[in-house]
């Protein structure tokens, strides 16, 4: 049923029906339900443990959903390794600590998945590679390991070495909590630039700046449920909810 | 005393003269109080009764050549002896006319090393294709067939054999270490519990009782009239021995990784054989290199133990010579010999090791 539902709509590029993922007996996502469109932005937000990263590493598969369909680009995520990988390549991910691979230098942090992945030749992957390094601003520290950067350019490179697989989804998992405060604009910058050029992204983050400017929609979690999904001046000037109302006031209070 | 600077102005400065230089050396590390001063003297002076004395000894007084104990200085050591014997020490009884392939052989491992340890040899990828095969080149050079007269597996001995085991060894254990490791880590059941079972069975064996198992109890196991090569059999308990210290030592530098290296080459599409060998074996093995080389070394220095089984490596073949009854009384002289040879060779393992890891650590050191 579902199959036939997303080859109907080309425009929906993932769609989570019923799902529900437990660590053990813990109960920790219960009964999603989302709709993303091709070049939507979304921004997720709600309290610490609210199952938020839960929920968007399931849509490449970092963690595994025990019931439930998730519909990535057409391909359902089963336990079948090809469809995992699949999906991972269009699918890129930012994550809060960067995971830059620290024995790598930059240049070859970006090049390493087109050249073994996509079976690409150095030479294009380094040119692609210098491309996203110049769009994130770094170009000039390409040849450094990613110890020698700060931390916001360190996030900048992450954001580019996703983008060298031509993702059609990027999602980012708190891309701006480890940061110094002067190093979440720098990032915010490429992350809105991105946005305005289309690409579709899922975004976990409590930046409500950010979610302001680009986002179509913003979820908020609670408990591992979406307690409430609107467009972001009716979210955040009339939350329904009143749990979304007692976030939103903590973290907007001061 | 101290000059003051307006504020942005202060010029870089050299540090105080009496926080430098070998008189503050000595102040600092031997006499900086009373008791380390005592400590330090005592040392001097039982380094100045015992280094002249002992280099007299091993140097000034020793006999280089000669026949026979009787030859030797009876205050010096007597080098004569190994100088006699230093073929047997060096090819046990390797046929006089094959002894070329050994020297051969001894040549390729050179070259096949510093591939492996040269990380900017010309050509080295070719090296390290020939490095791979170097194993098997060399086993049919020592062994002979397919056009080379057969030496038996007996006849190896001296430093020749001890260089085989300990090379095997380590040519083979790192590999089978890493997958254990990996088997360890495994979500497949099979796998795991088959690498956690194998690991924990062979630490939990002292190598002797393996090296026993592999002279006398396997043959109970094959079938009867295969003749299994002893030495093989050798080498394959001591790598299989190693292999499970290593399988442990990875996986701790399996464990100090961050989990979210693993998760972003699972991000980027990479498979699991291409993120273990791109992105999480290279960090690991970086982190593991003391413990690998500990494991190395101690290899090496366990292939003594096959004399238990009749194999005469440098210490057997050593043993042997010290009941010749024309060299009575020279034991001193043979093990300081073979003490010198582990030495140079595990020291020389030892700070290659440091050398990789400075290396390594520079550029990405957080
Ligand atoms: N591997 C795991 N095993 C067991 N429980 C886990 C595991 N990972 C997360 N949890 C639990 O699942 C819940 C949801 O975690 P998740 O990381 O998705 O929260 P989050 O909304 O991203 O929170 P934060 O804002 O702190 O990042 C938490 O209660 C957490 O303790
Ligand atoms: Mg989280």
């Amino acid at each position: 049923m579902s199959e036939t539902q997303t080859n109907a709509n080309n425009d929906i590029c993932i769609q989570i029906q019923d799902m529900h993922k437990w660590y053990g007996e813990f109960h920790v996502l219960k009964d999603i339900n989302l709709e993303v469109c091709k070049g939507e932005k979304i921004v997720v937000c709600g309290p610490s443990g609210s199952g938020k990263s839960t929920m968007i590493r399931c849509i490449n598969r970092l963690e595994e959903h025990q019931q439930g369909h998730i519909i990535v680009d057409g391909t359902e995520l089963t336990n079948d390794l090809k469809n995992i990988d699949a999906v991972r390549s269009e699918v890129g991910m930012c994550f809060q600590h960067f995971n830059l691979f620290p024995h790598l230098t930059i240049l070859e942090n970006c090049t390493l998945a087109p050249i073994w992945v996509r079976k690409m030749p150095r030479k294009e992957a380094e040119e692609i590679a210098m491309h996203y390094l110049e769009r994130v601003k770094i170009p000039d520290q390409a040849h450094k390991y990613p110890g020698q950067l700060s931390g916001g350019q360190q996030q900048r490179v992450a954001i580019a070495r996703s983008l060298c697989m031509k993702p059609n989804i990027m999602l980012f998992d708190e891309p701006t909590s480890a940061l110094d405060p002067e190093m979440i604009k720098e990032v915010l910058d490429t992350m809105v630039e991105l946005a305005n050029e289309g690409m579709t992204m899922i975004c976990v983050t409590h930046e409500m700046g950010f979610a302001k400017q680009v986002a179509d929609r913003v979820i908020f979690m609670d408990g591992g449920e979406i307690i409430e999904e609107n467009n972001p001046t009716e979210f955040f000037d009339n939350p329904q909810h009143e749990r979304t109302k007692l976030f939103l006031s903590q973290i907007l209070g001061h | 005393m101290t000059q003051h600077y307006a504020p942005g102005t202060h010029p870089d400065l050299p540090p105080p003269s009496n926080t430098v230089g070998p008189i503050h050396w000595l102040r600092v590390n031997l006499f900086s109080s009373i008791p380390n001063t005592i400590v330090s003297l005592i040392a001097i002076y039982l380094l100045i009764i015992s280094v002249p004395a002992a280099i007299d000894w091993l140097f000034f007084k020793a006999t280089y050549v000669g026949e026979s104990r009787n030859d030797c200085a009876r205050d010096g050591a007597c080098w004569a002896f190994i100088s006699e014997r230093f073929q047997l020490f060096v090819y046990g009884f390797y046929p006089q006319a094959e002894r070329w392939r050994v020297d051969l052989s001894a040549v390729l491992l050179g070259v096949a090393i510093a591939a492996v340890l040269w990380q900017n040899m010309p050509g080295r990828k070719w090296g390290l294709i020939f490095a791979a095969i170097y194993p098997f080149l060399a086993g049919w050079l020592l062994t002979g067939g397919m056009g080379l007269t057969p030496v038996d597996t007996n006849d190896f001995g001296g430093v020749m054999l001890t260089v085989v085991i300990g090379i095997t060894g380590i040519a083979f254990s790192l590999p089978i270490g890493i997958l254990l490791a990996l088997g360890r880590q495994s979500d497949l059941p099979i796998i795991k519990y088959f690498s956690i079972g194998f690991i924990e069975f062979i630490r939990g064996v002292p190598l002797i009782t393996l090296l026993f198992v592999a002279s006398t109890m396997l043959s109970y196991f094959l079938p009867p009239g295969s003749n299994f090569d002893l030495l093989l059999r050798v080498l394959i308990m001591v790598t299989l021995f190693a292999s499970a210290y290593m399988a442990e030592v990875i996986r701790g530098g399996l464990q100090a990784l961050p989990k979210g290296q693993k998760e972003a080459a699972d991000s980027l599409g990479l498979n699991y054989w291409q993120a273990m060998r791109l992105i999480i074996l290279p960090q690991a093995l970086t982190i593991s290199i003391p413990g690998i080389v500990n494991t190395f070394i101690g290899l090496y220095k366990d292939t003594s133990l096959v004399v238990i089984i009749g194999l005469l490596d440098v210490l057997g073949v050593g043993r042997a010579s010290v009941s010749d009854t024309a060299w009575v009384g020279l034991s001193t002289e043979v093990y300081l010999f073979v003490a010198v040879f582990f030495f140079i060779t595990c020291f020389g393992m030892a700070r290659y090791s440091l050398f990789l890891e400075n290396k390594l650590n520079t550029g990405h050191k957080h």
